[in-house]
């Protein structure tokens, strides 16, 4: 994924679905949130109508903390999308939270080579257009 | 057990259209020819088949004809008629026609599954926004539009938690290659050695361009009757013995439970609660291989070896080779062979049940057939004559 300034961001193709809009425009404050359930205090993703654990509709984007652990991964290494130019992580990034949801992103901060299962990693955000789109780098392990 | 619904079912004829990169022939015209042949070879006419099962319908370009384009080409009168994806992976169509026949709405069921991969380019999700799943919208905006992409994440997983190697993944690619030395419908023929699997191009860690299908125009047809027929079948009636559906996790790509299987856990085992037979009693496995992992996933979910232990299993090909234990994708699969999407796997388990296969398992009596990664999934355990 190149980070070049002068070629700008990927092109990334964000069309949200009607409860996912918030996702790609939570970042405008520097803070990552997910649909979390008033019901039963359980964070969904990706986000829907309804709690698919307790069926209560009191439903809300909420603050977490932007860190978790890298689940899995893998390095692209051909180029599917023109401008879109490889080579590039793709990472599940378990969140703190609850790590039975995974966060798909690019990991950048660091060389493709350096990514490791378990890594721990902070989002930070990268202005494309009207959004703004979660990516992870690596942090220190505490 | 009360008799499964299932064994009312057999399979009496299959087939295949000419197979290959550029074909430049429409899906239908390979649709046809491939229905004809498998129409014959059942012993049946076209005014004799009363129903159309087909995977994946009408979903745009993914698919290479629809049920409707075949069902007015050759003017069939249909009792029963299917087509979709949302289903137990590319072998649902055939599912459903097994149940369509055990219920009595309809005598044979033509199933097939058509691609136009080779000449009209390979499916893969759309990066070009639109409408898209939610599942794939959290996905595609990150660059990864392939399956490739999906499920090396998997495979890199499975190999950070068990150990498995890039040298265990090239065996099932190799084994591939060698067996479709004697398919000569196959797409890639030349002798592969494990130098050539490890130095090709990277294509997504862990997997290399020998690590994926290639894809190809060609159509499959299996034709489904109700076992009163099977006397009637002229090269010996294929029994369905058990049928696996299930996916009882979440169906998706990316936050399915387990990051080293996937649906194929749930299908595997649904068919085994199925039956009375095991894993020992199987004499071949015809595994889907769009990816090498997704093979050596399918040896683990049906129980060949424990969980984890897929890699040690293929090691040196020799367990997976036409002589061994488990005589593996015998027709080159679609590393291979070409991407017929799962119903290739099903055409050369009723070939190797008939015993005229083009690399012939002895004495084969019982065959696996499973097709499907991701959250799609199904399989089926057939066997020659009934058990």
């Amino acid at each position: 994924m190149s980070t070049d300034a002068s070629s700008g961001p990927p092109p990334r193709f964000i069309s949200p679905h009607a409860e996912g809009e918030f996702y790609w425009t939570s970042g405008a404050d520097g803070v990552l949130r997910l649909q979390r359930c008033g019901g039963c205090r359980r964070y969904i993703h990706p986000p829907g109508p309804v709690c698919p654990y307790c069926h209560s509709r009191d439903l809300a984007p909420e603050p977490i903390a932007g860190t978790g652990t890298i689940a899995t991964f893998t390095i692209n290494r051909k180029e599917w999308i023109p401008g879109f130019e490889p080579p590039y992580v793709f990472a599940l990034v378990e969140i703190d939270e609850d790590p039975t949801i995974r966060l798909g992103t690019n990991i950048v901060g660091c060389g493709v080579d350096e990514v490791e299962i378990g890594m721990r990693v902070a989002v930070e955000f990268e202005a494309n257009g009207e959004w703004h789109v979660p990516l992870f780098h690596p942090i220190p392990t505490e | 057990m009360e008799e499964p619904l299932e064994r009312r079912a057999i399979i009496s004829g299959a087939a295949q259209s000419d197979i290959g990169r550029r074909l430049h022939r429409s899906g239908l015209d390979l649709t046809i020819e491939a229905s004809l042949r498998a129409i014959d070879d059942a012993g049946l006419t076209v005014a004799d088949i009363d129903g159309i099962s087909t995977y994946p319908g009408m979903s745009g370009p993914f698919g290479g004809c629809t049920g409707a384009e075949l069902h007015d080409a050759l003017r069939f009168s249909l009792n029963w008629r299917d087509g979709g994806a949302e289903t137990s992976g590319q072998l649902g169509a055939v599912h459903k026609a097994v149940l369509a026949v055990a219920a009595g709405l309809a005598k044979h069921v033509l199933c097939f599954r058509t691609v136009y991969e080779g000449s009209g380019g390979p499916a893969r999700a759309s990066g070009g926004g639109g409408a898209m799943p939610p599942a794939f919208q959290y996905l595609i905006p990150y660059g990864v539009t392939s399956a490739a992409n999906w499920i090396s994440c998997y495979a890199q997983r499975h190999m950070h938690d068990y150990g498995t190697t890039r040298e265990q993944l090239g065996a099932i690619a190799i084994n591939a290659r060698t067996n479709a030395a004697s398919n000569p419908k196959a797409i890639y023929t030349e002798p592969m050695t494990m130098d050539d699997y490890l130095s090709v191009r990277m294509i997504s860690d862990p997997f290399g361009l020998y690590d994926c299908d290639v894809p190809c125009d060609g159509s499959t047809v299996v034709i489904v009757s109700h076992r009163d027929h099977a006397p009637d079948v002229p090269h010996g009636a294929i029994h369905v013995n058990a049928m696996g559906t299930a996916l009882r996790g979440r169906p998706s790509w990316d936050q399915f439970e387990d990051l080293t299987t996937m649906a194929m856990r749930d299908s595997a085992a649904s068919m085994w609660e199925r039956t009375e037979m095991t894993a020992a009693d199987v004499d071949t496995a015809q595994l889907y291989d769009g990816f090498t992992w997704l093979t050596m996933a399918w040896i683990e979910a049906l129980g060949f070896c424990g969980k984890g232990e897929g890699g040690p299993f293929v090691e040196g090909g020799g367990r997976i080779a036409p002589g061994g234990d488990l005589p593996l994708n015998t027709n080159g699969g679609q590393l291979s062979g070409g991407r017929l999407h799962g119903f290739g796997f099903l055409h050369e388990g009723v070939m190797q049940l008939r015993g005229t296969a083009n690399v012939q398992v002895a004495d084969c009596e019982v065959a696996v057939v499973g097709a499907g990664g991701g959250p799609e999934s199904g399989c089926l355990l057939l066997t020659k004559g009934i058990r």
